[in-house]
């Protein structure tokens, strides 16, 4: 499985990303600054998360809007997936490839803590070493992680299956109180349609080793390093 | 020509910083204050001296980048 992360200025996860990338499918992740981001033979891009363009305008904004994004649609419509975390998952639904927006959080608080998620689907190439029900703990760090779209948008994405994670209790339970940034209907992870398109407030890959206080997010990094593009 | 673009958060979506402001307001003691909403201002010098053409074209812009439809709502303004 070959892997590049996309890193455009202000993006400061990438580092993070490439350690957890590494350990589950032994070989670096090329690291690709969005100016000559050469997409070609990679099975899997990742956007990280950081403060792309100091996120002027809105989050993600200008990231979804430069040339780097030609090259990332070009990659999904050939069949290659693509993950965005954080700041990664704002740039997803700024250039459309995800549905809804991220708002800042109802509490309007930067919340770096850890949460809990619930994997609401476990088929996927992203979520498929974990069990449907399963929660797992995700650091989270971010200012504007409140998911929103509109209710027809947020029927389709459950009638179609395509919420991955929600926010929950260590039990398991999708509450009001597990839901730091009021995010509609508890949503921390969406799918495209395709499934090969998954985007995520917090940070699976701040917890892949013993040392970083846990594995819970190794798995998806597991399930990641066993994809492969037909 | 002079284009001024507002930018709100539609009407249902929350707005936070919007709740915020009315709080300090209400906290400072203004009575009669009922919801308050934020939003920004984006100002263009324009080249084009057609007041149509420059509002279409502020309103191309505002569609592709100054604002994301799907949380927010814009308005153009021309300004001589």
């Amino acid at each position: 499985m070959k892997a590049g992360i996309v890193v455009f200025p202000g993006i400061n996860r990438e580092r993070d990303m490439a350690i957890a990338l590494h350990a589950s499918t032994g070989r670096a992740p090329a690291m690709l600054w969005h100016k000559d981001a050469d997409l070609t033979g990679l099975d899997l891009v990742v956007i990280p998360g950081g403060f792309s363009y100091g996120d002027y305008l809105r989050c993600g904004a200008m990231a979804a809007q430069s040339p780097a994004m030609a090259a990332i649609r070009a990659h999904v419509a050939r069949g290659g997936y693509l993950l965005g975390v954080c700041n990664g998952f704002q740039i997803l639904t700024e250039a459309g490839l995800l549905p809804g927006a991220l708002l800042r959080n109802a509490g309007l608080r930067f919340l770096s803590m850890d949460c809990h998620l619930r994997v609401e689907r476990a088929d996927t190439a992203f979520t498929n070493r974990y069990r449907a029900g399963e929660v797992f703990r995700a650091p989270m760090a971010h200012g504007d992680g409140n998911y929103f779209a509109d209710d027809a948008t947020l029927d389709r994405l459950e009638g179609e299956n395509l919420v991955a994670l929600r926010y929950a209790t260590a039990e398991g339970a999708v509450t009001p109180d597990a839901n730091f940034n009021g995010a509609a209907r508890n949503i921390a992870g969406i799918l495209s349609p395709s499934l090969r398109v998954m985007g995520l407030m917090p940070h699976p890959e701040d917890l892949v080793d013993p040392l970083m206080g846990g594995t819970d997010g190794k798995p998806l990094f597991d399930a990641l390093a066993a994809l492969e593009v037909a | 020509m002079k284009a001024e673009v507002t930018i709100m958060l539609k009407a249902g979506v929350l707005d936070p910083q919007g709740k915020a402001i009315g709080q300090a307001l209400h906290g400072l003691g203004f009575a009669g204050v009922g919801e308050v909403r934020q939003g920004k201002i984006i100002q263009l010098e324009l080249a084009e001296t057609d007041p149509a053409k420059a509002k279409a074209a502020a309103e191309d812009m505002a569609r592709k980048l100054l604002a994301n439809t799907v949380i927010e709502s814009f308005k153009v303004e021309i300004k001589p």
